[in-house]
């Protein structure tokens, strides 16, 4: 089909330069350049043993969950700062109605998804109906959710921490969406053919992959495919590229960004309901700083600041790296204070490299 | 005798006590470009607004395929087959040609919630439209911000023709270009104009407007000073209607003044 759409100006440039146009090329080749570095310094400490690689995915899971959407915010041309106090006003949202009020599990949790999702909207209403930069907007959200969750809590609890979720949640016909293990079965057949090592016991050692796992992925090719196979798609790169270029030609950009802050909004309440059922318990201060590091996990793959370019696929990359460079600094025994020095660097880094990706995607004439 | 595309009557705008527009007559027949011309100031932006249905006439009537009409949105003048290109081109330099040609407007395959964008019809589509005006692409995947100035602006004009207008408003489509890329648009202005569709060319530039257009109406100050077809006036005489020309006569003996001053100093 494409070769009848071009013509004889287009010689057939070599993979490395067509890869150079993908907003995802710099995360790729971060994330090899950072496995390839801990297989080098932790090869034998047992990061990549099917334990380590179960953990690494975890926190990469986790932060990818956030980065998905966040991604697609920042494509739209919007910041949402309010994504880590979300995360702990989420987490409150549902252990307070189930652990003090007598609610089923599952009722709590779609109340606190209905919830998160409304403050997410008036988010974005706030930002669309003022035209005041959505970074002071969501930064004020930032402290306002903070507040209240840990006054509602302390004014309910008497205390920062409500626990006692796990015994409520263990009949509930939600649970197993957010916590426990998918696979257990490939997994056990795995360990029995020699690929997944056996514990003392002779147990695999691993009983299965966390869902939360699954539901990265899951967003990830949910976004990914909404980002560039959906006219909804098409409005995102729009109103992040050229908004009133979009408005003029009839693109909803308002009610574009409003979704997507409610979307960004809602991956918080998923990240909040995976940890609270998976520990059994919410903590006011759960979910500080999440929303940089979802930044930086966007940024790393690829995404641009100033929004019109990026991808969803480039946020998982950035997640993975997030997750591998976490735990093989904790499995090298390299002092983990080091890590955010890391982390820091790393965004530069990507962000010099991916400014000149996309001065190279313009000049490609 | 046909009825024009579109038509002013004795139009006048204010602004306050700004007088945009006063008593201006203009029309349009199918299948020729009215040039609109004009220096800065001259009221060719508050003519173009009113056309589109931005402005309405503060006095006198705007017409369309010779009824009176009235336009609640820049969006119901679209309807009515008038399609106004600006400047600024309503383009997004990182999305590609496709995307960009069917912003707004995107084709749909599938069943909801399951409906997609349909990205191979748009790129074919595209990619012919152009092709058919005139606008060979290297691929309708290449991004916006890669084409020169004179393939976006046909870019523009080709995706207004291609979603049904009968009348194209050009607001200075040549004013930032060279010569090659000028050339180009004026081209696609030629071969619209034989598609059968109207074009309004505004302009301060009389050699673009004279090489393609077939009448010509002056603006001055918010007055209209007449129209004239190509026949009835040469170059050099639009050019002295326009302001630029005797003030340029001025500017040539004030210069010459000067000099032979000089030279006698």
């Amino acid at each position: 089909m494409t070769t009848d759409l071009r013509d004889e100006r287009v010689r057939d440039v070599s993979l490395v330069k067509r890869l150079l146009g993908r907003p995802e090329l710099g995360a790729a080749a971060g994330t090899v350049l950072v496995f390839a570095f801990f297989a080098v310094v932790a090869g034998s400490s047992g990061l990549f043993s099917a334990k380590g690689i179960i953990n690494f995915l975890e926190v990469s899971a986790q932060l990818g969950i956030l980065a998905a959407p966040v991604a697609l915010l920042m494509i739209a041309g919007e910041f949402d700062l309010s994504v880590g106090s979300m995360i702990g006003f989420a987490g409150i949202l549902i252990a307070i109605p189930s652990v003090f009020w007598g609610w089923p599990i599952w009722l709590s949790l779609l109340f606190c998804f209905a919830l998160c999702a409304a403050i997410g909207a008036l988010n974005g209403l706030i930002v669309v109906r003022t035209g005041l930069p959505s970074f002071i907007v969501t930064l004020g959200s930032l402290f306002m959710l903070r507040g209240l969750t840990l006054g509602l809590t302390r004014g309910i609890s008497g205390r920062t921490q409500v626990s006692g979720v796990r015994d409520l949640a263990i009949n509930d016909p939600l649970n197993s969406l957010f916590s426990g293990q998918v696979f257990s079965g490939p997994v056990a057949w795995l360990s029995d053919i020699g690929v997944i090592a056996k514990r003392a016991d002779g147990l695999p050692s691993i009983s299965g992959v966390p869902v939360s796992i699954i539901w990265w992925i899951g967003l990830t090719l949910f976004c990914t495919w909404l980002l560039t196979r959906t006219r909804f798609g098409n409005w995102i790169f729009a109103a992040g590229g050229e908004p009133n270029a979009a408005r003029n030609l009839g693109v909803p950009v308002a009610r574009t960004k409003i979704t997507l802050f409610a979307m960004t909004a809602l991956a918080a309440a998923l990240f909040a309901a995976i940890q609270v059922l998976v520990t059994g318990s919410a903590d006011t201060l759960r979910g500080t700083q999440k929303e940089f590091e979802a930044i930086i996990a966007v940024v790393i793959g690829g995404t641009l600041l100033t929004g019109g370019y990026g991808s969803a696929i480039g946020a998982m990359f950035g997640a993975l790296i997030f997750g591998v460079v976490q735990m093989g600094i904790f499995y090298t025994g390299i002092d983990t204070d080091w890590f955010k020095l890391f982390l820091g660097a790393m965004m530069v880094i990507a962000v010099l490299f991916n400014s000149y990706v996309r001065s190279r995607a313009m000049r490609s004439r | 005798m046909t009825t024009p595309l579109v038509e002013l009557r004795a139009v006048s705008k204010y602004f306050g006590s700004v007088i945009a527009l006063k008593d201006v007559t203009f029309d349009l027949l199918p299948g020729e470009v009215h040039c609109l011309l004009g220096d800065n100031g001259a009221g060719k932006s508050t003519l173009i607004k009113t056309l589109s249905g931005v402005h309405v006439p503060d006095a006198g009537e705007l017409l369309v395929g010779g009824r009176p009409a009235r336009f609640a949105s820049p969006k119901d003048t679209l309807d009515a087959g008038i399609a106004t290109v600006y400047q600024d081109l309503a383009l997004v330099p990182l999305m590609s040609v496709a995307r960009n040609f069917f912003l707004g407007r995107e084709p749909l395959k599938g069943i909801w919630p399951f409906q997609q964008f349909d990205i191979d019809q748009a790129n074919r589509t595209a990619y012919r439209e152009l092709k058919d005006m005139g606008i060979e692409l290297r691929s309708p995947e290449q991004p916006v911000g890669t084409l020169s100035g004179g393939e976006r602006q046909c870019l523009a004009i080709a995706r207004a023709i291609h979603f049904g207008a009968k009348v194209l408003i050009l607001d200075e489509p040549t004013s930032a270009l060279g010569v090659h890329q000028a050339s180009i648009v004026l081209k696609l202005i030629v071969q619209s104009k034989a598609r059968g569709i109207g074009v309004i060319f505004i302009s301060h530039n009389v050699h673009h407007a004279y090489v393609v257009g077939d009448r010509f109406t002056i603006l001055k100050r918010g007055r209209s000073m007449g129209t004239q077809s190509k026949k009835d006036i040469s170059r050099d005489q639009l050019l002295n209607l326009m302001a630029g020309g005797k003030e340029l006569v001025d500017l040539e003996a004030e210069i010459a003044r000067l000099q032979r001053a000089k030279a006698g100093a």
